[in-house]
């Protein structure tokens, strides 16, 4: 039995009308990678942030070794040996590597000697980087390595990694658990947050499980299956998802030589895709984040108009139409930002109906809008997808991520679309709200609608597709029946890992 | 120490207490104020807020509350609507000018013809001269991208200066012996703009102020245009979801809040001013801004704020003639007032927390 790095007792945080975090109390040894798993809003974050230093717990008591651990803010804790790499990278896209890890540091030795450690670290552990690259020229796997070398050349006692493999290929995932497997064989203390159960079961040597802000289980993840672990998570059984009566009918959407300029510099140029559609059917469409994914949900919408003949409904040239002739015609779509695109946060849930369902629901006729329908069709919503809410009043902000996004989908499914695009529709949802979110998908399919699933959650596309695509630097790939495909044929579909050469040569 | 906290959402209770809370902060101020150059300032105060009401010429003076209210209610209307898709109209002042000239034009074009349709024709074309000049900066903006801010405000300056050359050019009285300015058109009766009641004040501006503020609260409330306008100033990729072109938006905005503009050019130059000037702008283009936000952007919130200003109008002029106060104190005024608002707005967004060490 080794020592533990570090060791939570009974520590608690309330928030106004919530207690995130209730009597919690976990170690994590030396040497060992530690899962923190829990559905969102079971309190991890907030955990996280206490033993960071962002927050202070309201009681109970924290230890580094054998030390009492009190961090009043990140710096101390830096100083104390816990870092942390999150979820959203805060380099400056501008600067290069080395400049950026300096930019992190209490006190930044001379560049030349930076660039040398960093040079040596990135060998040490296998993480192929070079410090002399701007930010803006590397891939997410590549920054997420900025700043995971950045923790390393603190030498830190214990490293935390908030769900870091969401940005990730599975090839950049694998060689991100080979560093953080050597790592820990030099006895840093890993606390791992994730809710990608496979991933855990793989590499994670222990698990505290979180619900509602207390801790409910610990195990060993690798002595339990996925559904084991989720059941745990959500405390009951998972529902299984219904795959049957599907089968695929006519032709709905056809989408060909569809080419679209980068609508912006950090956007992404869309090149020649063609895609085939059938009622019935769904479409997964897989890729890395930031390859044109937001740029064909844009033009499937009709928010970017493209050249005519490029996108096909029934054979009718939709292309030049924007969104509301779109949803008319049948083709709706759901976009990945849930706030602020797919909803306005300040309005009713009420209101936020209207944004698209105006025409198919009868809510705005003439113009007029009917305000009463309106009400009535976002209860309907609220009701048949299990929104968790006060009613159709709440403004939409108000709403958790998993809840809104049941509504999202809701919205839009319960128009009886023709063909359906939805851009990550589990992403940041809770285990039990994303089983709905699928199950309301493969209900739709069955009813005779076409749908796209655009996501980066490969396990997500490989449980819902009939067919698997892969959306590449704006290209979009022949589809794969997904029957026998298996995750690492994909992840080579998705264009491979970035430096995975470098790495291993 | 006093820290600031973000609120959940907006206060709904401050939404309404901060557009008071100004009114009486610029009061009190104002009152300190005149204190410090020499007043009385309660006297000064109540000649402003009070006598043009109440006070011993307030038979004169309660007339031109409406005809004042009225051209700042009517433009301010439109540029709330504006104001609330993110669309900033600061050139209402020039919509105006060019509104009144537009409209004057087509009276003085067929003088001294006597038609029913002369005055219903007039009010069109200050509608569409008002329109015009607002879609410069919206066709800058669409085609462009110049901001429509400085575009939409420098026409201002140019909507002047054609005002002194129509004045003094084209369109000066033939018979006025050389003094510039157009024919009076409250001499003309087909082109006039009369009081409609007498001794209200209430000519066909404020029939327009009063038709444009149903008719803004019905847009905003009840259509789905007022929907997309609104959706598209608080979350624009959203309403770009829902189907809104930006570029429609920016036209519409601009459009309806310059021909508004323009229609209160029109029924000020037929009634009030009575003529083509210069000096044809007199600044409710502007003060229609500080009305917009006083109001809460909000039809009603507007009509009261356009009564309110209306009433330092009146009260200032009533101080400069009782009391020899600078004829600036109106500006400061309703400058305070914006200031003070946009001030205290901080408490619809934030709450102030004491805390007890740093």
């Amino acid at each position: 039995m080794t020592a533990n790095v570090f060791r939570a007792e009974r520590i608690g945080k309330s928030y106004p009308g919530v207690r995130a975090n209730d009597e919690v109390s976990f170690a994590v040894a030396a040497g060992e990678i530690h899962a923190l798993l829990g559905e969102n809003g079971a309190g991890k974050s907030t955990l996280v942030k206490m033993i960071y230093g962002l927050v202070r717990p309201d009681d109970g008591r924290m230890w580094l070794g054998d030390a009492l651990y009190a961090p009043t803010d990140p710096r101390a804790a830096r100083q104390s040996g816990v870092a942390m790499v999150f979820q959203h990278f805060s380099l400056f896209d501008a600067l290069t590597v080395a400049e950026n890890i300096a930019l992190g540091m209490e006190n930044p030795p001379p560049r030349r000697e930076l660039a040398a450690r960093i040079t040596q670290v990135s060998h040490d552990f296998g993480l192929p980087l070079n410090p002399g690259r701007r930010i803006v020229t590397l891939s997410a796997g590549e920054r997420q390595r900025v700043e995971i070398i950045r923790c390393l050349l603190q030498n830190p006692r214990l490293l935390i990694m908030d769900e870091p493999t969401s940005v990730l290929t599975p090839q950049e995932a694998e060689l991100l658990f080979a560093t953080l497997r050597k790592l820990a064989a030099k006895g840093t203390a890993i606390l791992y947050i994730s809710h990608k159960l496979e991933e855990i079961r793989a590499h994670c040597d222990r698990a505290t499980i979180l619900r509602h802000g207390r801790v409910v289980d610990s195990c060993d993840p690798r002595a339990h299956s996925a559904r084991e672990l989720a059941a745990m998570m959500v405390g009951g059984e998972m529902r299984a998802i219904d795959r049957s009566g599907r089968q695929a009918g006519e032709v709905l959407l056809k989408v060909q030589g569809l080419s679209q300029p980068a609508p912006s510099a950090e956007g992404t140029a869309l090149k020649e895709v063609a895609l085939t559609l059938r009622a019935g059917e769904i479409l997964g469409i897989g890729g890395v984040a930031g390859n044109g994914q937001e740029e064909l949900l844009a033009a499937l919408s009709g928010e970017v108009r493209s050249t005519p003949g490029t996108v096909l409904l029934d054979g009718r040239d939709l292309s030049t139409e924007g969104p509301e002739p779109r949803r008319i015609a049948g083709l709706l779509a759901a976009p990945e930002d849930r706030l602020g695109h797919a909803a306005v946060p300040d309005f009713s849930l009420a209101e936020n109906t209207l944004l698209t369902a105006g025409a198919r629901k009868g809510l705005v006729r003439g113009g007029l809008i009917d305000h009463g329908g309106a009400r009535a069709y976002a209860e309907a919503v609220i009701r048949d997808f299990d929104v968790r809410t006060p009613g159709p009043g709440a403004a939409a902000r108000a709403l958790s991520g998993g809840n809104l996004q049941k509504f999202v989908i809701g919205r839009e499914v319960m128009q009886d679309p023709r063909v359906l695009v939805v851009n990550q529709p589990t992403w940041g949802v809770d285990a039990g709200a994303a089983a709905a979110v699928r199950q309301s998908l493969l209900d739709l399919a069955r009813k005779g609608a076409g749908i796209i699933v655009i996501s980066q959650d490969l396990d997500e596309l490989l449980e819902l597709s009939d067919r698997f695509c892969a959306l590449n630097e704006g290209r979009l790939s022949n589809p794969l029946s997904t029957k026998g495909l298996t995750l690492d044929s994909i992840g080579l579909m998705l264009g491979g890992a970035h430096g995975m050469e470098e790495a291993r040569a | 120490m006093i820290r600031l906290v973000p609120r959940q959402s907006a206060s709904n209770g401050w939404q309404v207490a901060t557009p008071l809370l100004a009114v009486l902060a610029t009061m009190v101020m104002g009152g300190l104020l005149f204190a410090i150059m020499g007043y009385d300032p309660v006297a000064a105060i109540r000649t402003i807020f009070w006598d043009p009401l109440f006070g011993p010429a307030a038979s004169y003076s309660r007339p031109q509350l409406l005809v004042k209210a009225a051209p700042l209610i009517l433009i301010a209307s439109g540029l709330a609507v504006g104001f609330r898709a993110g669309i900033w109209n600061i050139g209402a002042e020039g919509q105006y000018i060019i509104g009144g000239i537009t409209g004057a034009a087509v009276a003085l074009a067929v003088y001294p013809l006597e038609a029913w349709w002369l005055f219903p024709a007039m009010v069109a074309a200050g509608l569409a001269g008002g329109w015009a000049w607002g879609m410069i900066p919206a066709l800058l903006r669409n085609w462009f991208g110049a901001s429509e801010i400085l575009v939409s405000l420098m026409l201002v300056y140019v909507a002047q200066r054609v005002a002194a050359w129509m004045a003094f050019g084209p369109m000066r009285n033939p018979e006025g012996m050389g003094f510039p300015g157009s024919r009076n058109l409250q001499q003309y009766p087909s082109a006039a703009n009369p009081e409609l009641i007498a001794g209200t004040g209430a000519h066909w501006g404020v029939v327009a102020a009063a038709l444009a503020v149903l008719a803004t609260w019905f847009l905003m409330s009840r259509h789905i245009r007022g929907f997309h306008i609104r959706a598209a100033g608080i979350a624009p990729r959203a309403a770009r979801f829902a189907g809104v072109r930006p570029q429609t938006l920016v036209a519409f905005c601009l459009g309806l809040s310059g021909a508004l503009a323009g229609a209160a050019g029109l029924f000020e130059v037929a009634g009030p001013a009575g003529q083509i000037t210069d000096k044809l702008g007199v600044g409710y283009g502007f003060t229609a801004i500080i009305v917009a936000f006083l109001g809460r952007l909000h039809p009603v919130g507007i009509l009261l704020a356009g009564l309110l200003l209306a009433l330092t109008y009146i009260g200032g002029e009533l101080a400069q003639l009782t009391m020899q106060l600078p004829a600036a104190t109106v500006q400061v005024f309703q400058g305070m007032l914006l200031f003070f608002l946009l001030g205290f707005d901080l408490l619809t967004r934030f709450q102030i927390r004491r805390r007890v060490s740093a």
